[in-house]
């Protein structure tokens, strides 16, 4: 296969997904494509069903039918933990970093690595000062200034914890890192430091979903914009030729998608 | 050119050992010998301090499995009814013929079992750790009193008082039961500090929901905490049977009240995934010297509960307002 031929394949793809819980439809017939290294953004009205397709891709929800695609194939993961293995993390909007725990305790947290001999194996010792360095090490990496790995998480402001999640992502998700409104609980500043990460994120090679409220954001760093609205998929557009008001106006239904000229991917059927 | 380097790095050193938890309770420790020993000069004989190691032997093992129960934001109730059913079901099977080491060994296994009860309830069917100790508490006592038709009976074999027998070390008197708590207090710690099961039990008692998303089984966990606890209790009742060759089903009273207070005397959070072993440690020697110091000043051992009760709501509001501030 060519580099030109595997670029094509999208890294993540969903087909038809449908979703019922009792009559309400929170997946209907929902289309996805996440490319090979880019940051798409996920929008979508409240109760459009951004999170369901989320938790669909990543084993948190069992669609009712349609299929889900890694690197063209096809995976049926059963719970989060299927979704990690296959190198899919997900850092959830409740910011799920344990606060008691440093820094470098949470980045390999249930990852924990024990040393090697008879101590890790008969007496199972953590191998700390290894999870440390790597730790430290990892954040460097990703441009993340920190007094130190040791440092108890709950002596961080909001903005670097979100960051210590997001590192956590990027450490283990080999190919996709999903971040769930990771500015919400941010101000300006803070905010504006966990975006330069997610595009360092990228820089790693990683591919990115991101599930914004937030159109600065999602102008500032996307590459594509999925717009989801009543289950499903309305269109995916480029943040570069089409304007905030008309993203908005897919959104919320004041306007067709079929009316949105440069949209990248259009609806498929007729509304 | 040293010298402010020199100067931070014995500040960071003061720093540390301010910020090391266990150096509250350490303080609040010395302070009671102070008292004590100021006010009663017996209080600090060799022979005195033998003794109080050896008082808080139950209450200072029973505190270890409360510190890991604690540590996940649970709380048992039942300690002190688990190990008592533990005394009475050896003295039980041995005074009846059966061979005293297989007689503790179930019994052991008894306090496991109840420990698999609270555990699988707590972890299986998410009930509060509260209601369901609570329960345990009152089902154990009540089976208690009907197996032993609500007597003492003593408890006169060798190997179930093996525990009591003393080792002497520069005047100090030993007895095995102390040797054994604290190599229980090495070996937990190890646990705690040193594996990947003590990083999750702090894990979930922090945050189960954050221990959940990264694939801690969270209810197996609580589980092999409740069990491990509950065998701890077992160990506690040979050690108490060493201390006293007295089976009692009222025994043991206050042993939730002393053992919570070690535990939260120590710096363990009743929050959850705050604290350690350490501390524990100390907070059961507090609770020993208050309890032994209060005796040699001839004070009522009522006033002694009470005394460890008003003890036990400062601490906890201590933890309330630190946390607060966090």
């Amino acid at each position: 296969m060519t580099q030109d031929q595997s670029a094509r394949i999208p890294v993540m793809q969903a087909v038809g997904l449908k979703k019922h819980y009792g009559h309400v439809v929170a997946l209907d017939d929902a289309d996805f494509e996440l490319a090979q290294g880019e940051i798409l953004a996920v929008v979508g009205d409240n109760g459009a069903g951004k999170s369901t397709l989320i938790k669909a891709l990543t084993g948190a929800v069992i669609p009712d039918e349609g299929d889900v695609y890694l690197d063209g194939r096809k995976v049926h993961f059963k719970s989060p933990l299927n979704a990690r293995l296959a190198g899919i993390e997900t850092v959830y909007q409740e910011l799920a970093v344990a606060t008691q725990l440093n820094i470098a305790q949470n980045l390999y947290l249930g990852r924990e690595v024990r040393k090697s001999g008879i101590a890790g194996t008969v007496f199972r010792q953590l191998d700390k000062k290894l999870m440390r360095n790597q730790a430290a090490e990892h954040m460097r990496n990703l441009g993340i200034r920190i007094q130190s790995i040791n440092q108890k998480v709950e002596t961080l402001s909001g903005g670097q914890r979100q960051a210590v999640a997001v590192a956590r992502a990027a450490a283990w998700g080999r190919k996709v890192v999903v971040l769930d409104e990771p500015t919400a609980a941010l101000g300006v500043r803070e905010t504006g430091q966990v975006l330069d990460l997610i595009r360092r994120v990228k820089d790693q090679g990683l591919s990115v979903i991101l599930i914004s409220h937030s159109m600065p954001d999602v102008f500032a760093i996307a590459d594509r914009i999925h717009i989801h609205r009543l289950g499903h998929r309305a269109a995916v557009v480029s943040p570069k030729s089409t304007s905030r008001s008309d993203v908005v106006a897919v959104m919320t239904g004041a306007l067709e998608p079929e009316a949105v000229q440069s949209a990248l991917i259009a609806p498929p059927r007729a509304a | 050119m040293n010298s402010p380097s020199a100067l931070s790095s014995g500040r960071s050193i003061a720093k540390k050992v301010i910020g090391t938890p266990s150096v509250g309770p350490l303080l609040v420790l010395l302070a009671f010998g102070v008292i004590f020993s100021l006010t009663n000069p017996r209080f600090l004989a060799t022979q005195n301090l033998s003794i109080i190691l050896q008082q808080t032997v139950i209450i200072g093992t029973l505190a270890i499995g409360q510190t890991l129960i604690i540590l996940t934001a649970g709380i048992d109730l039942a300690v002190g009814a688990i190990c008592v059913l533990g005394t009475i079901l050896a003295g039980k099977l041995a005074n009846s013929g059966y061979d005293p080491v297989l007689a503790m060994a179930l019994a052991v296994l008894a306090c496991t079992a109840a420990g698999v009860a609270a555990g699988g309830l707590i972890a299986g069917l998410r009930l509060p750790p509260f209601i369901v100790t609570l329960g345990i508490l009152g089902i154990i006592t009540a089976a208690l009193r009907l197996i032993s038709a609500g007597g003492a009976f003593s408890v006169t074999d060798a190997f179930l008082g093996w525990t009591g027998n003393t080792i002497r070390l520069n005047g100090f008197i030993l007895t095995y039961g102390v040797i054994i708590m604290l190599l229980l207090y090495g070996l937990i710690w190890f646990l705690l500090n040193q594996t990947q099961w003590g990083r999750h039990v702090y894990a979930v008692g922090n945050n189960p929901e954050a221990a959940r998303l990264v694939g801690i089984p969270v209810g197996r966990l609580l589980l092999s905490v409740y069990v491990l606890a509950a065998f701890i209790y077992g160990i506690a009742a040979w050690l108490a049977l060493g201390r006293i060759p007295n089976a009692d089903p009222n025994a043991l009273q206050t042993a939730n009240l002393d053992s919570i207070t070690a535990v939260v005397i120590g710096g363990t959070s009743l929050f959850g995934g705050r604290g350690g072993l350490l501390g524990t440690l100390i907070g059961a020697l507090i609770v020993g010297v208050l309890r032994n110091g209060l005796t040699l000043a001839g004070i009522d051992p009522l006033w002694q509960d009470l005394i460890t009760g008003i003890l036990v709501i400062v601490a906890v509001a201590l933890d309330q307002l630190t946390r607060g501030k966090r």
